[in-house]
């Protein structure tokens, strides 16, 4: 079974987030990356279906040279191979704008399963994965908390408001898994060296057939007109305890007439 | 002439969804608002709409749309919406909302935005505001693609009101095609919850990793007992299995906003402050000083949880029973 997964390289969580004033976005030159941890479970999900029904996980990410970390960090998890989407004019591409440039790259390479996270832990926007899969013309099985193979049918536990679907397709097919489905490996060294040697293919734009202004900041519909720091709530009270801690509640929650 | 606002209408348990409602009430209060409404429904379904400011109702009760997910409603949408053009297009940033509105803003070249807590149209252009989350930066986002604007609501960004408009519905078609039955939805399993629901809840006492296991949400539900509240966790909990997800509040799960939000061993990560940081009245206890939380708090203890928890306990038992 070919899988291609979709996942993103994100600045650590250690590093504190910046905005350039100019472009309004995040500033990710220079600062360290990680693989992000809803890809890492993305990709695992593949590497444990491929362990289970044969075939090879291949990462597709995008993003400035500063994330090949996180790529090597996949390969070294179990990926066979990646691609990244590298080119200043793919900078600022809204949620379309990446949607196109990664069903561009996905039809470059043979696919039974697309695996996405559900969403990155650095936007949140949650609908690239739907995006890809219209691209792509396939169904979109979305929000998976368990997934299972048989044959060439797909089918997934979706989380549900009250609990959980059964949700049934047939392959190809996009499926985006949620956050918890699975606790990613750690890559071992023998894994960390092996992808060393293991092939990551860099395509631009052009290679993907996408005009420059159909992605990027020029292609985004969706414009950022301002950005700042929320205006914080104001903190109350911190007390320590010494052994009236709950005591001390209690006063407040009589202050507020809650008792 | 006043512009139009679509709202995509969402059941659950039989009954719209309150972001189905709080939409309405916004798309009636700066435009004319009409409703979408595609599946099975109860009868009332309709008279609530209307009641909540929708003044016309596009209504299929084809069953398609309950047994297929996400394809047959974002073709009968995308038929609709290039039919009316509406100005602006709302889901709920819900499972279904988030699926629909992924197909349509590829399906119509159009994008969309999420996460939108508030907009305000201007001769025709959109300017949503989008509250503080993943990198923590507020900003204020538009649409510069021709046509239907669409954006993703999050739960609680407006306030219900009744608002009635006579009832007007309008049958539309079934999307009949085969291709679109690809995504099929076999069976819906309810997990049991107990205890009351966090949805609504005026007192939420929450747990993090902080707790350290299953067995000490226990504690948790016996302070709830005596507030009359709900027990509620983080994503950090959720994960590890200590309880359902049904009880994750956070970006990826639910989004509240008691009266009383008490914080037990939960540290202020910005995915779980998203889902709780508009509560009234924010109450944390965390063993360190250094927690985001207490950023958040109107009273913070600097404490062991599992010394400060059964106190507070007790003390309320103790002044209630006085």
């Amino acid at each position: 079974m070919n899988i291609v997964v979709c996942g993103k390289v994100i600045p650590a969580s250690s590093v504190t987030i910046e905005i350039d004033s100019n472009t309004k976005r995040m500033v990710r030159k220079g600062v360290t990356h990680e693989l992000d941890p809803a890809a890492a479970s993305a990709v695992e999900e593949g590497l444990r279906l491929t362990e289970k029904h044969g075939g090879t996980v291949v990462l597709i990410t995008m993003g400035i040279s500063d994330v090949t970390i996180g790529i090597r960090n996949a390969l070294a998890m179990g990926a066979s191979s990646a691609v990244h989407i590298l080119d200043d004019a793919v900078a600022g591409s809204d949620t379309l704008g990446t949607a196109k440039l990664l069903a561009a790259a996905i039809k470059k390479q043979p696919f039974d399963l697309v695996i996405c996270a559900t969403e990155s832990s650095d936007s949140y926007s949650g609908i690239v994965p739907g995006q890809i899969a219209h691209l792509l013309g396939v169904p979109p099985v979305t929000f998976a908390k368990e997934i299972a193979i048989d044959g060439s049918k797909i089918t997934i536990k979706r989380q549900s408001e009250s609990g959980y679907d059964i949700v049934e397709s047939m392959l190809p097919a996009l499926v985006a898994v949620s956050s918890g489905i699975n606790e990613p490996r750690y890559p071992q060294l023998k894994g960390i060296m092996a992808a060393k040697k293991k092939e990551i293919k860099v395509y631009t734009a052009a290679d993907l057939g996408l005009a420059t202004d159909q992605v990027g900041e020029k292609g985004a519909r969706e414009k950022v007109l301002t950005i700042g720091r929320p205006p914080k709530r104001q903190a109350g009270k911190v007390v320590t305890d010494e052994g009236e801690g709950g005591k001390q509640i209690a006063d407040f929650l009589a202050e507020i007439k809650v008792i | 002439m006043a512009d139009v606002i679509w709202v995509y209408a969402e059941l659950s348990d039989e009954r719209c969804t309150p972001t189905t409602l709080e939409m309405l009430t916004k798309a009636a209060e700066v435009g004319k608002a009409e409703a979408v409404l595609l599946g099975p429904a109860p009868d009332d379904a309709t008279q609530t709409l209307a009641n909540y400011g929708a003044s016309k109702i596009y209504r299929s009760a084809d069953a398609v749309y309950r047994d297929y997910l996400t394809l047959p409603a974002a073709e009968t949408v995308a038929g609709l919406i290039q039919q009316h053009n509406p100005a602006v297009m709302l889901f709920a940033s819900s499972y279904t909302g988030r699926d629909i509105v992924a197909n349509l803003s590829a399906r119509l070249d159009c994008g969309a935005i999420s996460d939108v807590g508030d907009f305000v149209l201007k001769d025709g252009s959109v300017e949503t505001t989008i509250p503080a989350l993943g990198a923590s930066y507020q900003n204020t986002s538009t649409l510069v693609s021709q046509g239907t604007k669409l954006m993703l609501v999050r739960p609680k960004a407006f306030e219900a009101k009744t608002n009635e408009q006579p009832l007007s519905v309008e049958e539309v078609g079934g999307a009949t095609a085969e291709a679109l039955r690809t995504v099929h939805m076999k069976e819906r399993v309810a997990v049991k919850r107990e205890g009351p629901q966090l949805e609504g809840a005026k007192t939420i006492i929450s747990g993090g990793r902080g707790l350290k296991g299953e067995e000490n949400f226990a504690m948790l539900k016996e302070l709830a007992d005596v507030l009359g509240g709900a027990v509620g966790a983080t994503r950090a909990a959720v994960d590890a299995g200590w309880v359902p997800y049904a009880m994750q509040i956070g970006q990826t799960g639910k989004t509240v906003k008691p009266d009383l939000y008490i914080a037990c061993g939960i540290s202020g990560a910005v995915q779980h402050l998203s889902g709780m940081k508009t509560s009234k009245f924010i109450i944390s206890i965390n063993k360190d000083a250094e927690a985001p939380i207490f950023q958040y708090s109107d009273f913070g203890v600097v404490g062991d949880v599992f010394k400060v928890v059964p106190q507070l306990t007790e003390e309320i038992k103790k002044r209630k029973g006085a």
